[in-house]
């Protein structure tokens, strides 16, 4: 892809695989997923749940557990002023990959509850966070840790040091598993639905601290989200996954206001907007199909208004097509499109 | 509204629910109250959703469970109305509010654990009918796979358990649960914030279809404002237990009058990246 060689990348995964064993056969969580983060941008990843989002983040750092594996794929990092690090191809003990991991890349996780020990200190989590990656004495990466908590908006940082999570409330524990998360100056952020679990006022609190602190350290971020409203507040750009499958991806502006894929399109639809008492809502018919009986086809046209039999609903999967617009989409009508333009 | 003809459902006044607190050890002594709904007012027409929303800890669910008697009123009224009878809720005795019951029914939130998962799902739905003595045998079987079919479901799922459903479909086993008892007053507590934006919207005109079908009355609470917005007729913003600020719908989201309702308002983002969030919290919002 050309296009992406002349942006200054800093993560790119390529046609990543994830599979799950169980005892109803092999699921593919993950099948193929490509896509690439520009340094300094914010790219969110939106589905609904058990579409793999999760699976992806994890993947990155390497935290899927078994049943679950990496069945295929590459994920690259590209350091700044270091080489790149082929996070696949490290070894499950290697210095390199605790090296990435809360170093390089790190994460903020859903549930601020339990992302943090009940039985450690705010400042002994901090701390050890900032002794296993970096050289400094306790006592500077108390300070360090004290400055952080600051940045956050903890007031009364030095107090609150030496508090436990239960002492916290949401909001504030949530601050705190940010600055747990930057504390190392991480390149890349991974963030799990970090606001899902809070109120709407936290939430728009958060939002605003993420966003100024990305942009003061220069921190490039994976933001997960199933909430449509917080990817127009955060993202750059914005990757649409469906069962396991990137559908879409383009600048927010593109998706939000001009959505391709059909699966996009109704997924905007069927949020309330702000009107009174509309007639119905418009849904996507059906549920999301098992990840063990996947249609044939496209895995969205038993769900699609625009399905065309004899098209969708045979062969493999759409593939990631750029159209000429330079829309990154999967979708057959895209497809069909994409030739008539050509002639 | 022609409020002045229609008689309300239900007439909640100086409603509270306070919680005490007590010091430790021997001789506990009652040494704080938590005011978690402190004197709430209200009407509620027939046929009419009144949303409740506010942040978590405002007392919306308190407020809604206390007025179904879930949980024990402190102090005030709620005037229930039930076949021309005016009957206050809040003298009755346990045994005088199971017939009641029937009349008041709740939606719960998580439809993975608000189902028990050693019943079937047409032990679910007809337990109320069993337990009120209401229908046996054939009957019960024919009116849970009536409700099954009203709520989007088939008759022939009445076999299976609920672990075999995804959590929409559980959502549509809870409703056909608290509606086979042909209620008046529904209370849907967070009835689709667990669910995905496409099957929430499914279940949403589902719960409006059934009001317009059933004549049913919700108090649907709620943090999410923009699904309170598409089904609410009125709206009562909760904050610290009291009700700040209660209206028709459009007028709430139009022209907020209280500074909390407008704070909540300003939070919402709005999935447009040309709308930017301009959120200031004002200083008397709960610490977070």
């Amino acid at each position: 892809m050309s296009q992406d060689e002349k942006k200054d990348i800093v993560l790119s995964v390529k046609d990543l695989k994830v599979t799950f064993t169980t005892e109803e056969g092999v699921l593919s969580a993950v099948d193929g997923v490509t896509f690439s983060l520009e340094r300094g941008k914010v790219l969110a990843i939106v589905g609904e749940s058990a579409c793999g989002k999760s699976v992806t983040a994890f993947s990155i750092l390497r935290l899927i557990q078994k049943p679950g594996q990496i069945a295929g794929g590459k994920i690259i990092v590209y350091p700044k002023n270091k080489p790149p690090i082929d996070i696949t191809s490290l070894t499950e003990k290697s210095d390199m990959l605790y090296q990435v991991r809360g170093g390089l890349i790190s994460m903020i996780f859903q549930e601020p509850m339990t992302a943090l020990s009940p039985v450690h200190t705010i400042g002994n989590q901090i701390c050890e966070a900032i002794l296993l990656h970096q050289s400094v004495t306790n006592k500077e990466a108390e300070k360090h840790a004290i400055e952080m908590l600051g940045k956050v908006g903890i007031p009364q940082p030095e107090r609150r040091l030496q508090q436990y999570p239960h002492e916290f409330s949401g909001g504030m524990r949530q601050r705190v598993v940010i600055a747990m998360a930057l504390v190392c100056q991480p390149e890349i952020l991974i963030a799990d639905e970090p606001t899902t679990a809070l109120d709407v006022t936290i939430q728009a609190q958060i939002l605003d601290l993420i966003k100024s602190l990305q942009r003061d350290l220069g921190t490039s971020v994976i933001f997960i989200t199933h909430d449509l409203g917080v990817v127009a507040q955060i993202a750059d750009d914005v990757a649409v996954m469906y069962l396991g499958r990137l559908v879409e991806q383009a600048s927010v502006r593109a998706v939000l206001k001009d959505p391709l894929h059909p699966y996009t399109t109704g997924l905007l639809k069927s949020l309330p907007r702000n009107e009174t008492k509309q007639a119905r809502l418009p849904s996507i018919t059906g549920n999301v199909p098992s990840l063990t009986h996947l249609p044939t086809g496209c895995p969205f046209h038993p769900r699609c208004p625009d399905s065309i039999p004899g098209v969708c609903d045979v062969g493999d999967n759409p593939v990631m097509e750029r159209l000429p617009n330079g829309r990154l989409v999967s979708c057959c009508g895209a497809r069909k499109f994409k030739e008539m333009t050509k002639t | 509204m022609n409020d002045l003809k229609i008689e309300p459902l239900l007439k909640v006044k100086n409603f509270s629910k306070h919680f005490p607190i007590y010091s430790q050890g021997f001789g506990r002594k009652q040494i704080d109250v938590i005011k978690a709904v402190d004197n709430v007012s209200f009407n509620l027409n027939p046929g009419e959703t009144l949303g409740l929303v506010g942040e978590s800890g405002s007392g919306k669910t308190t407020c809604a469970r206390t007025i179904l008697r879930a949980l024990k009123p402190t102090s005030g009224t709620v005037i229930f109305r039930t076949n021309g009878e005016a009957i206050d809720l809040v003298k009755l005795k346990e045994r005088e509010l199971k017939p009641l019951r029937t009349q008041m029914q709740m939606i719960f939130q998580d439809p993975f654990s608000s189902l028990n998962p050693r019943m079937t799902v047409g032990d679910i739905v007809g337990e109320p009918l069993y337990i009120h003595k209401l229908a046996r045998g054939k009957e019960l079987i024919d009116r849970v796979d009536d409700m099954l079919v009203k709520v989007g479901m088939k008759p022939e799922h009445r076999q299976r358990y609920p672990h075999a459903f995804s959590g929409g479909q559980r959502q549509r086993i809870g409703i056909a649960r608290a509606l086979i008892m042909r209620p008046s007053l529904v209370v849907c507590d967070e009835a689709v914030s667990a669910l995905d934006v496409s099957v929430q919207a499914q279940v949403i005109n589902l719960l409006e279809d059934l009001q317009e079908e059933l004549n049913l009355t919700y108090i649907f609470v709620a943090h999410d404002l923009s699904v309170v917005r598409h089904i609410s007729n009125r709206v009562a913003v909760m904050h610290q237990g009291k009700i700040v600020e209660i209206d028709e719908t459009e007028s709430i989201f139009e022209t907020p009058q209280h500074a909390y309702t407008r704070m909540l308002l300003s939070a919402i983002p709005h999935p447009d990246p040309d709308i930017k969030l301009e959120f200031t919290p004002i200083s008397d919002s709960t610490e977070i």
